[in-house]
């Protein structure tokens, strides 16, 4: 390939450096991209694939990290019977080439400028730009109040677990378990419900990043404007 | 292409005549939207028509529905790369919607009750090119979708088909509206790929 201009737009060969369990159908993915422009946290790229024929086919993935250097990283599940996820998590062979496109997305998107307290609402594998944020924001050493709220099946389902488990200065993990939970939580599993937002920073002064499948960003998006966050303090982004 | 993503062999190909460069089809419908889903009635609804003179006609959704209806069925192809064939919608043509205006604006601005816009060329919403839709397979628009009633132009990318739609404004200059001014293309054509910015 020629190489590409700079810009969102130039397809960039990106090379597979690590791949990582996270869990039973997540991984981590970590690219190298030469002459990777660095990007914000929350913002994605276009994955393209390319088979013997010719054939392409592309799906977006968000990044889960700040860039280091020419290294991206990402959180890909695999989709029962999907085209592109179930090859990037177990099939792309490490040194192997792929293309990428991006950064991209300029809306869902936290910047350590942003001021005031970050709320963050992530179902399953929508996690991952929010994991960016938090990421993000504890490099920036940021002291805003920060709460992941996340919502998992089950323990096992649980990306990041580890970074999780020691949480940064004045940031609040708090893990919904919808189907079985691990022993001694005192919630009773199910779907996110008001209770759960109880003790969140004021509505009004608080930013919301709300990411997941469609159900759950609707669900949430409605709790939180329900609990008086205004709609234009809420962001959202839907996996399909 | 050897070399890249070795031992992909991908789905299906049978399609792609039908299928604009980097996308792939969908059965389901995903839903892309910047914030929470706003929930608009049809009481107090009203879609009102401005030109750049300023003068004003709206129409209350009682009005709206007395229109002439169509039906439309198009291909609808959204920028994060999913397609879907064959969608039914029904609405009024926004032909009839302009037909009085009094206009020498060249662009139009759709207006959403979610603070939304998005900026189209007037001759890409006339002539049968484009509708205010309130049905889609027969059913009335789901609220995640656009309900009660959205724009739907299906020859450009869908973020130009504006959901919770409010009104258009006629204008003489090109003013670039939400997704615009974040990154994506100003004019959205599906067949020549122009997603963002820098896109021929
Ligand atoms: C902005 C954005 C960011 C995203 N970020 C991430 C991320 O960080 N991590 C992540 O994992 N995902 C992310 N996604 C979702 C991702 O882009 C893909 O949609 C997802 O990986 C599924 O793609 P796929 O090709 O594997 O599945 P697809 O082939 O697209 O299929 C999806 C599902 O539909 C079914 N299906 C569809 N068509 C057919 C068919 N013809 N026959 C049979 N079954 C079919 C499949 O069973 C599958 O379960 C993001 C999406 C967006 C829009």
């Amino acid at each position: 390939m020629p190489s590409p201009p700079s810009g969102a737009s130039a397809w960039r060969t990106a090379r597979l450096l690590s791949r990582e369990p996270q869990i039973s159908t997540g991984r981590t993915l970590r690219f190298t991209v030469p002459d990777w422009p660095g990007h914000l946290a929350g913002q994605h790229v276009d994955v393209r694939l390319t088979a013997d024929d010719g054939y392409q086919a592309v799906r977006s993935y968000s990044l889960a990290a700040p860039a280091e250097g020419d290294t991206v990283e990402l959180g890909v599940q695999a989709a029962p019977d999907g085209e592109v996820s179930p090859y990037l998590a177990d099939v792309l062979p490490i040194g192997a080439e792929v293309e990428i496109q991006g950064p991209l997305g300029g809306w869902f998107i936290w910047t350590p400028r942003d001021a005031g307290p970050l709320l963050l609402f992530a179902g399953g594998c929508g996690i991952v730009p929010l994991m960016a944020m938090l990421r993000a924001r504890r490099a920036a050493g940021s002291a805003e109040p920060c709460t992941l709220l996340y919502s998992a099946r089950s323990p096992d389902e649980v990306w990041y677990a580890r970074e999780l488990a020691d949480p940064g200065p004045a940031e609040e993990i708090r893990l919904i378990y919808t189907r079985q939970a691990p022993p001694g939580d005192p919630r009773t599993t199910g779907r996110v419900g008001a209770q759960d937002l109880a003790g969140l920073p004021e509505p009004g002064s608080a930013r919301c990043y709300v990411c997941g499948p469609t159900g759950f960003v609707e669900h949430v998006a409605d709790l939180l404007q329900t609990a008086g966050h205004p709609r234009e303090l809420i962001r959202t982004e839907r996996f399909g | 292409m050897s070399g890249l993503s070795p031992g992909f062999h991908g789905r299906g190909r049978a399609l792609v005549d039908r299928l604009p460069p980097g996308q792939y089809p969908t059965e389901s419908f995903p839903v892309l939207s910047i914030g929470p889903t706003p929930r608009v009635t049809t009481d107090h609804w009203a879609f009102t028509l401005t030109t750049e003179t300023g003068s004003r006609r709206s129409w209350t959704w009682e009005e709206m529905m007395a229109l002439p209806q169509e039906r439309p069925v198009a291909d609808i192809h959204c920028v994060t790369r999913w397609s879907k064939f064959d969608t039914r919608w029904q609405g009024v043509s926004l032909d009839v919607l302009l037909e009085e205006a009094e206009t020498a604006a060249d662009f139009v601005v759709a207006e959403s009750f979610d603070g939304y816009t998005t900026n189209l060329p007037l001759e890409d919403v006339t002539d049968g090119k484009a509708w205010l839709a309130h049905s889609f397979d027969g059913y009335p628009l789901a609220p995640d979708h656009g309900g009660p009633a959205r724009l739907v132009v299906p020859h450009l990318y869908f973020w130009k088909s504006a959901k919770w739609i409010k009104g258009l404004r006629l204008t003489v200059q090109d003013e670039p509206g939400f997704w615009e001014t974040a990154g994506y293309h100003n004019y959205g054509d599906p067949w020549r790929e122009q997603r963002h910015w820098n896109d021929a």
